[in-house]
């Protein structure tokens, strides 16, 4: 057997043991979801319903919830293959970036296309009374609504869009997306023109020396804004191709190299911090939710 | 020693990494936070509203932001639910859309709960719709074009929070916590540019250095990513002493494993110039 194998059997066997070992000899065990019932509408005399709300399990009416340990488990699961893959590509990696690709395609088919598209948008439209009656009917309420016709332009124009799929016939799909560009290129134009063009160049308007309410100079505020103009004049001169980077042009776009490269810095780090909260956050889980091992919020028996 | 640097696997640098991140929060550490302007900048604007002002919540993100953004959200949910501002959940995202929901229930319905905040009254949550930055744009003239049901698909015209509402310029606060497209930027360009109505954003640490160029005249300020969470805690704390409690504050928590794995990745930094200019040192001498 090669030595890697001897290590990671080792510490398979060893992490199940200790998964085995503190669940059942351990006081407060680890790894369960404990619910109890709580009535929808409390003061109703007549409304009986109940739900299950999470409960910690020193609360008397607790009960274990089989549905949401199982859960628990997938999820720890899924964070240690996920993070697997850090040694070595492998089965469980696999599995679980198969099952996440999978996962997330469906749930955009279903929610964000079926139920929150077709449906409400399109259906709901042409044939309120039949879609009102199967699966919304509140939109029955207190009278059904009209057929729109109007919605027969959309459902016209998604299927010439399918039509993309055709063998032959791939160009009826073209006029759909012409449709799509166009709206989308004028809508952004106005967004951008506006939020990002004129309000930012309003935005560097700004005076490079800054006075108090006293009638002195406030030299930080001063500095600041001259640091942000001189900035932004650096950084322009650094894209501005029309005249070459020499003499003062090109010691000015230098300058815009090194905006940009502070800039490129501070990015890099933001996201390296990004991530390390994203481990942090898994990591919590495992210890807070899954293994047990510390309760900051007093979700179980407290800190 | 140099050798060892050159080849060292890094695996061992991802075992460091985990060690740095593990060992604080198992020793459940925490360091003080102090709240920066951007941040203070939201905090005064929601504390100053009067009780009651129109608060609207976009949750624009995914599980997969969720380790940065969910202390953001609790945060300043927390921090409406104090001034009893009257809250409109929302997502542009469709992984999005289990996230109010939890957040309601944590927050409103279990942290809360002594406060009697009512579905429909105090809060509701108009769940998702699909059309990105156009239902940002419908939103500046009809809310309810765009949503015009709950998420359990119940009519908003009976919910007497909705009452009163017609335009995102009916809202005293827009609050989006974001980690891209649609997100920050749409409700900068077709939210608060436009109409003139405050925004204030929450992101991921990625997506942050995109939202400085927008402070402060199109964008009231800025939580940026867990580090925004943890000062929004601390200024939490600071207003209302019964915050001050470490066990609610998940942002402050998290800024210990940030602090040692940044103090590690420097080390690193400065062992690989080391090695670097070890090596460039050596071929200069041959």
């Amino acid at each position: 057997m090669k030595r890697e194998t001897i290590i990671w059997t080792v510490l398979f066997v060893a992490g199940g043991l200790f998964l085995v070992v503190r669940g059942t000899q351990s006081d407060h065990g680890l790894g369960r979801q404990y619910v109890k019932q709580v009535r929808v509408n409390p003061q109703s005399a007549t409304d009986l319903r109940v739900k299950f709300k999470e409960a910690p399990p020193t609360d008397r009416q607790a009960q274990l919830s089989i549905p949401r340990t199982v859960g628990l488990w997938v999820a720890a699961f899924f964070t240690l293959a996920i993070l697997s893959f850090l040694y070595r590509d492998n089965i469980f990696y696999k599995i679980a970036e198969s099952v996440m690709v999978g996962v997330s395609a469906a749930w955009y088919m279903v929610t964000a296309g079926f139920w929150e598209a077709i449906i409400p948008k399109l259906l709901a439209n042409l044939a309120p009374e039949t879609i009102g009656s199967w699966a919304l009917p509140d939109l029955l309420k207190p009278k059904p609504p009209d057929p729109k016709l109007l919605s027969l332009v959309p459902l016209v124009l998604g299927i010439m869009l399918l039509c993309r799929l055709l063998p032959r016939g791939g160009w009826i799909g073209r006029w759909p997306l012409a449709f799509i560009v166009g709206v989308f290129a004028g809508i952004r134009m106005i967004g951008f023109l506006e939020a990002d063009f004129v309000s930012q160049i309003r935005s560097s308007i700004i005076p490079l020396v800054v006075m108090t309410d006293a009638g002195r100079v406030n030299l930080w505020a001063s500095l600041r804004n001259t640091g942000l103009v001189f900035g932004v004049l650096a950084c322009l001169a650094y894209f501005f191709f029309s005249v070459e980077h020499r003499g003062l042009v090109g010691r000015l776009a230098r300058v815009g190299v090194w905006y940009l490269m502070i800039t490129f810095g501070a990015s890099f780090a933001f996201t390296v911090m990004g991530r390390i909260a994203l481990l942090a956050g898994r990591i919590t889980f495992l210890f807070d939710d899954w293994l047990w091992l510390i309760d900051p919020a007093g979700k179980r028996w407290g800190p | 020693m140099i050798d060892l640097l050159r080849n060292l696997d890094r695996r061992w640098i991802f075992l460091a990494m985990l060690l740095a991140v593990s060992i604080p929060i198992l020793a459940q550490q925490s360091f003080p936070e102090r709240p920066t302007k951007t941040v203070l900048d939201v905090f005064n604007y929601i504390e100053g509203l009067p009780e009651g002002s129109n608060i609207l919540l976009s949750f624009d993100f995914g599980p997969s932001s969720d380790g940065e953004l969910e202390p953001i959200a609790t945060a300043v949910v927390r921090h409406c639910c104090l001034k009893r501002h009257k809250m409109f959940f929302m997502t542009l995202y469709p992984d999005g859309v289990p996230l109010p929901e939890r957040t309601i229930k944590s927050v409103i319905e279990q942290e809360f709960e002594s406060y009697n905040f009512k579905y429909g009254e105090d809060y509701i949550n108009l769940g998702f719709n699909n059309a990105e930055e156009l239902v940002i744009i419908v939103m500046g003239t009809d809310i309810k074009k765009m949503f015009p049901t709950d998420i359990e698909k119940k009519p908003l015209d009976g919910f007497p929070i909705a009452e009163n509402i017609t335009s995102l310029e009916d809202m005293d606060l827009i609050f989006t916590i974001t980690t891209g497209y649609p997100g920050m930027k749409e409700w900068v360009q077709y939210g608060s540019s436009p109409l003139g109505v405050k925004l204030a954003v929450g992101s991921t640490a990625v997506q942050a250095p995109e939202a400085y160029p927008y402070l402060p005249d199109q964008m009231l300020g800025l939580l940026a990513a867990i580090k925004g969470a943890a000062e929004y805690e601390a200024a939490l704390a600071d207003k209302y002493p019964a915050f001050r409690d470490p066990a609610k504050n998940q942002g402050i928590k998290r800024m210990a494993p940030q602090f040692w794995a940044h103090l590690l990745i420097i080390g690193l930094i400065v062992l690989g110039n080391v090695v670097y200019f070890a090596d460039r040192f050596q071929g200069a001498r041959r």
